[in-house]
């Protein structure tokens, strides 16, 4: 799988960290009911086709990025910046709520 | 048919002609007062379970492609009880005596072998750790040992003890972990079940849930529709799909997991080897072919393959642990849609709905809580009320914070 990043370009796989789907972007607000927050962080879509997760370039420029793609063929069809899609007024990140890569190591 | 010793010998001398198919090819009935969607390895337990412990039989299991052909037939076999938190602690301590006493219940070979699990640890901390670990398991009343580097080194001799990044410590051994022959269990369960009278449907695939006045009514499907009174939704990676038929948004996100075994060697490897700082684990079937795996491919996905980085991946931890794998070949590699949920354990509970059940978030341990997830689902389709040793799996615990976060690793569905 190869993501193309709106900055560095056409990039493999491996140069990314994924964090999840893009709802991760839309963040409640602080005083949010419960059922805000479950939603937030536990519930998903799911969809088997076209879905829009958020990939960050950890490798590369450090950019968050909106990618749109295909759960069940895994083409890659659009990216853009995170930042761009807070601009659009669709939501996006609070600032101090960047979600953070993480790491850990276990199989099975 | 009842399988046994005499009857091998028997049919040998008469030529093998007697021998019958293990289950009956149904036509799917108007109308049952059970159904299961899916015939995986829990969908088949829980109707088998259903039948024997609760004497219900007009039950139907409505599989989409063919018997055992989901995750139950491409998993990597683990079977073991070492979990550390109460609520899945308990589960899996039940599951496991399921285990041992499953091939005399079902009178089938399910190959059964408890050669021995043995976690490895590369640092002070995390020999802690599995030594809490083991103390849990001990007091759960399932085993546990922890050995130290010489301890390993007389199991498993042929490991890199020096290599530089995680040299190796020591090791947490369950002697009663093990593997069994994936595919015999779907086929045994589906053989008890059959027996009892239940009806295996296959390539019938759930397209729809019908839903009157908040209770459930049957389900729709590709040979027509069938009204049931109860429906249990046991569809593994699929079950955000078949669950949005009943208006449900679950706590599941859908990744691959992928697996791989090479060709044919004479033992070499006894025991399950589980490498998890390098994400690798590893076993030898059998039939003498080397089965491991790692980690997730790590992104959303239902393409039951995976992508070249984790292959990658995987052979060079397989590498660091014990090069002497090297130049076994590699015959095939596959991968499975797994069910991941946001703290790593299972939901066997109602929904808001009526009759209608769900058993899913297996993430990748589901293989050895098959005898204890069909057991404990039967229990709740057939009372109403959650069995003891599954009450904590809640599909609303999310909602209200009882996670069951075995690893720690926070609401993040993959990193579990
Ligand atoms: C590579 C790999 C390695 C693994 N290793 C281990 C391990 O070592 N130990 C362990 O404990 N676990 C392991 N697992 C996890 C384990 O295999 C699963 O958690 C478990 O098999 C899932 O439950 P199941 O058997 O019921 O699933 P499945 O066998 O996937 O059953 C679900 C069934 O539902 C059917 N279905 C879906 N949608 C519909 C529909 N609409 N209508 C009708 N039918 C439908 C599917 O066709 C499928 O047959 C591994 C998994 C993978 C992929
Ligand atoms: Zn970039």
């Amino acid at each position: 799988m190869r993501i193309t990043c709106p900055l560095c370009g056409d990039r493999d796989r491996r140069e990314f960290y994924y964090y999840g789907d893009a709802v991760y972007a839309d963040r409640p607000a602080e005083g949010a009911a419960p059922e805000a927050w479950d939603a937030y962080l536990h519930l998903r879509d799911n969809p088997a086709g076209e879905t829009r997760d958020l990939w960050y370039h950890e490798m590369g420029c450090s950019a968050w990025i909106e990618v749109t793609r295909n759960t069940v063929t895994h083409a890659v069809l659009a990216t853009r910046l995170l930042a761009e899609r807070g601009q659009t007024g669709e939501g996006g990140p609070s600032g101090e709520g960047e979600p953070k890569p993480r790491r850990k190591g276990k199989p099975e | 048919m009842r399988y046994s010793g005499f009857r091998v010998l028997a049919e040998g001398l008469g030529g093998n002609k007697g021998w019958r198919p293990a289950w009956r090819d149904p036509e799917p009935k108007a109308e049952y007062d059970i159904v299961i969607i899916g015939g995986g390895g829990h969908g088949l337990s829980t109707a088998y379970y259903l039948a024997k412990n609760h004497g219900l039989t007009n039950i139907a299991v409505l599989e989409k492609g063919y018997l055992g052909g989901g995750n139950v037939g491409r998993n990597t076999t683990i079977v073991r009880a070492n979990y550390f938190l109460p609520g899945n602690q308990e589960f899996y301590s039940h599951s496991l005596k399921l285990w041992e006493g499953l091939e005399a219940d079902l009178n089938y070979n399910v190959m059964h072998s408890q050669r021995g699990l043995i976690n490895l640890f590369h640092s002070d901390g995390q020999r802690d750790a599995f030594a809490r670990r083991g103390n849990a398991m001990i007091n759960q009343g399932d085993d546990a040992e922890l050995l130290d580097r010489e301890g390993v080194r007389r199991h498993l001799p042929y490991l890199d003890f020096e290599q530089t990044r995680f040299p190796i410590y020591g090791g947490l051994l369950h002697r009663r972990g093990g593997t069994a022959r994936h595919d015999a269990v779907a086929w045994g369960y589906a053989r008890g079940a059959d027996r009892r009278g239940v009806d295996l449907i296959q390539n019938c695939e759930v397209t729809g849930i019908d839903i009157e006045g908040g209770r459930v009514t049957g389900v729709q499907t590709t040979r027509g529709a069938i009204r049931a009174k109860k429906v249990g939704i046991v569809v593994a990676g699929r079950s955000g799909q078949v669950a949005a038929m009943a208006g449900m948004r679950l706590p599941v996100e859908s990744h691959i997991l992928q697996a791989f075994v090479t060709e044919g060697l004479k033992p070499v490897i006894d025991h399950v080897v589980s490498f998890g700082m390098g994400h690798f684990y590893i076993s030898q079937s059998d039939k003498g072919g080397l089965v491991f795996g790692g980690d997730l491919d790590f992104y959303a996905s239902y393409a039951a393959r995976g992508n070249l980085p984790m292959v990658e991946h995987v052979m060079e931890a397989g590498m660091t642990l014990m090069p002497m794998i090297g130049k076994a070949k590699v015959l095939r590699s596959w991968g499975g849609i797994m069910d991941m949920t946001p703290d790593g354990s299972p939901i066997i509970d109602r929904t808001h709905v009526d009759g209608l059940y769900i058993d899913c978030g297996w993430n990748y341990g589901g293989f050895k809580a098959v005898p204890a997830s069909g057991w404990c689902m039967a229990h709740l389709m057939a009372t109403g009320e959650p069995h003891a040793v599954a009450r904590r799996f809640r599909l609303d615990r999310f909602a209200t914070g009882h996670l069951l976060d075995e690893e720690g690793t926070g609401s993040q569905h993959n990193l579990h």
